[in-house]
């Protein structure tokens, strides 16, 4: 009998399901999230959907800050650019969404390069500090910008249609969402195993040196901002496509700190930890929803103070997991793993 | 010309307010290189304190005052001692999550208490406005101008002159060196974050007297003084002073002549404009030190 697994080849090791178990366990999962759609009521269906946002969202943000190492705060006036660019194709042009999605996600990812390209001289602070710069001016341009973006109004933006299928609705939306996670999950587990995705970490670990060492740092960190903001330009755009009426309140600062805050809970430079923490701080308003409103009997007055408790369990989980837990949710559900992989023989 | 003087008055005023808090940025930055965006959510709370202990206990200002601020130090030393010191050696974005997270969790606690109505401010100074010039001026201004030069004058002595001060500024320089010079830097970075700590609160109940009261839009002061930092150079503490003014004055100008074109709102958003032209062209501010980097 075989024990322990043992690498041969250069492509064994680099595999992503070291063994047959884990494709079978995530093929499971996939079908179990599939399923979703057939008997989740349509309150929980949308925080569903906005999960499936929030972990493009968060991915995006990780390969930009987890695996590049180049901080942003710009996060919500991006996710802002795509939301908006799909205002205007879609309802506008009326184009189909096979072209709207992809597009809102080219047009996010140029801003997001224009936005990047101080990041040649600026990093660190000074990058968090321009890219928090960012952000005031994009909200300012969009909610001034009367002719594209509506204003202050807001605007409204039509169900996603090809032809004669119209995604009206969140569970025929679910699909769309799901199948556009799935995929640019997997393209992102797939980057980091190429020349592209090595030469982002060797910029986050030491750029002089990377530099050095042949990577053209200049160009990489362009990249990471262009696919990162492709990223949260897709989540931009189906936010849109869900949220149907988007105005500059659906973007205010707070969002991209709760962006850095999923990929801080979850894990910085690691995909599952993106979702772990996408759907963490998702969940955490919607659990406290629950709480609170089955509470309200015995305690009226906790309805009054929902707000400030969601702020502030939020603000509490990033300093609990950033004292007791650097790295994350991913790293516990690795330790779990391990734990597993030799039970009941550990040590 | 009249409007021109009122909005640079107005751009004073709220400058030297810049000035306060920025200091504090300047004073944590300079001795631990961390980034305080809880800063604002400092301002707010002494703003708050201070009125709540007035109208609660009905206490005479002065001494509400000397609460708020001896509240506002323990505060900033229990942050020092509790948050941001596990997190000495960890990444820039650990860090700057940390004072985000604070900000939340602080925030929140605002709320909790006041809720999010605002909430007036009892008559701090007189309210017949004097003449200077052309201009009437309203005395608060004139209080919280003076109150902010006297308090910086201070702070410059305390740096120059005191024996806490002169630690302080060398645990900045090195602080390898001040270890070895029987500094505690621990303590420094206590001090540090008490001072910056107590001059947001006096920013904040300036700010509370001037406007007639406070709310939650006051923590978005910790942000807009981000770009006045960056002006003066972030290691520099008469750059802070300096970059408050402008930007003050900065902000309230564009504001002025330019609100009638855009319809509104340039004011929040011109110093992020200045911000992003300092940064392309003297990332390090007017009087920041230059970093060169080695591997």
């Amino acid at each position: 009998m075989r024990c322990g697994d043992f690498r041969q080849t250069y492509a064994e090791d680099m595999a992503i399901f070291e063994t047959p178990l884990p494709r079978v366990l995530l093929a499971v999962f996939l079908v179990a999230v599939g399923t979703l759609p057939f008997f989740a009521s349509s309150l929980w269906l949308d925080v569903v959907i906005r999960i499936f946002i929030a972990v493009i969202a968060a991915m995006g943000l990780n390969i930009l800050t987890g695996f590049t190492g180049q901080i942003s705060l710009g996060n919500a006036a991006f996710l802002a650019v795509g939301a908006y660019s799909t205002a205007f194709l879609a309802g506008r042009l009326g184009l189909p969404f096979p072209l709207v999605i992809p597009a809102a996600g080219l047009i996010t990812a140029l801003v997001g390069m224009i936005f990047g390209v101080p990041s040649l001289r600026l990093k660190g602070l000074y990058l968090a500090v321009a890219t928090l710069a960012a952000h005031f001016v994009i909200e300012f341009t969009v909610s001034h910008w009367e002719g594209v973006t509506g204003g202050v109004n807001g605007i409204s933006v039509p169900a996603p249609k090809l032809g004669p299928l119209v995604l009206g609705g969140d569970r025929k939306l679910f699909w769309l969402a799901f199948a556009l996670t799935a995929l640019l999950l997997y393209f992102a587990k797939n980057l980091f195993r190429t020349k592209v995705g090595k030469a982002f970490v060797a910029i986050r670990d030491q750029d002089i040196s990377a530099e050095v060492m042949g990577v053209n740092v200049f160009k990489y960190k362009l990249l990471a901002f262009g696919v990162s903001s492709f990223y949260v330009g897709v989540a931009g755009s189906l936010l849109a496509y869900q949220a149907r009426i988007i105005s500059p309140e659906n973007f205010p600062i707070s969002v991209a700190i709760d962006q850095l805050g999923m990929i801080i809970i979850g894990g910085l430079g690691s995909v599952v930890g993106s979702i772990f923490g996408a759907v963490f701080v998702t969940l955490l308003p919607e659990l406290l929803r629950l709480l609170t409103g089955s509470l309200s009997d015995s305690f009226p007055q906790l309805q009054g103070l929902f707000a400030p408790l969601k702020m502030g369990l939020f603000g509490l989980a990033i300093v609990l997991f950033l004292v007791f837990e650097p790295d994350g949710m991913a790293a516990r559900w690795h330790r779990i793993k391990a734990y597993w992989k030799l039970y009941p023989f550990s040590y | 010309m009249e409007f021109f003087l009122q909005l640079v008055l107005n751009g004073l005023v709220i400058g030297s307010i810049y000035a306060l808090v920025g200091l504090g940025f300047v004073i944590i930055y300079k001795s631990s290189s961390i980034l305080n965006f809880a800063q604002g959510e400092f301002l707010m709370l002494g703003a708050y304190i201070c009125v709540a202990i007035m109208t609660g206990a009905n206490v005479p200002f002065p001494i509400a005052f000397a609460i708020t601020l001896g509240f506002s130090a323990l505060l900033g030393v229990l942050m020092e001692r509790v948050l941001l010191r596990p997190m000495i050696g960890e990444p820039v974005i650990s860090v700057i999550m940390l004072t985000l997270g604070l900000s939340s969790v602080l925030k929140a606690v605002v709320q909790a208490i006041w809720g999010t109505d605002t909430r007036p401010y009892p008559e701090l100074f007189p309210t017949t406005p004097v003449q200077i010039g052309p201009l009437p001026v309203s005395q608060g201004y004139l209080y919280s101008l003076g109150s902010v030069a006297v308090l910086l004058v201070l702070f410059t002595l305390f740096f120059k002159l005191t024996r806490a001060g002169i630690a302080m500024r060398a645990t900045a320089f090195s602080q390898q060196v001040a270890l070895s010079m029987g500094i505690s830097v621990k303590h420094m970075f206590a001090l540090a974050w008490s001072i910056a700590a107590v001059v947001s609160a006096v920013g904040g109940v300036l700010l509370g007297g001037v406007r007639g009261g406070v709310d939650g839009a006051f923590a978005f002061f910790g942000l807009k003084v981000i770009p006045v930092v960056i002006l003066g150079g972030l290691d520099s503490i008469g750059g802070a002073i300096v970059g408050g003014f402008i930007m003050g004055i900065l902000e309230n100008l564009s504001g002025g002549y330019l609100d009638p074109v855009f319809g509104g709102g340039v004011k929040e958003v011109a110093p992020f404009i200045a911000l992003v032209a300092i940064l392309a062209v003297r990332p390090y501010g007017l009087f920041g030190k230059v970093k060169i980097e080695r591997v």
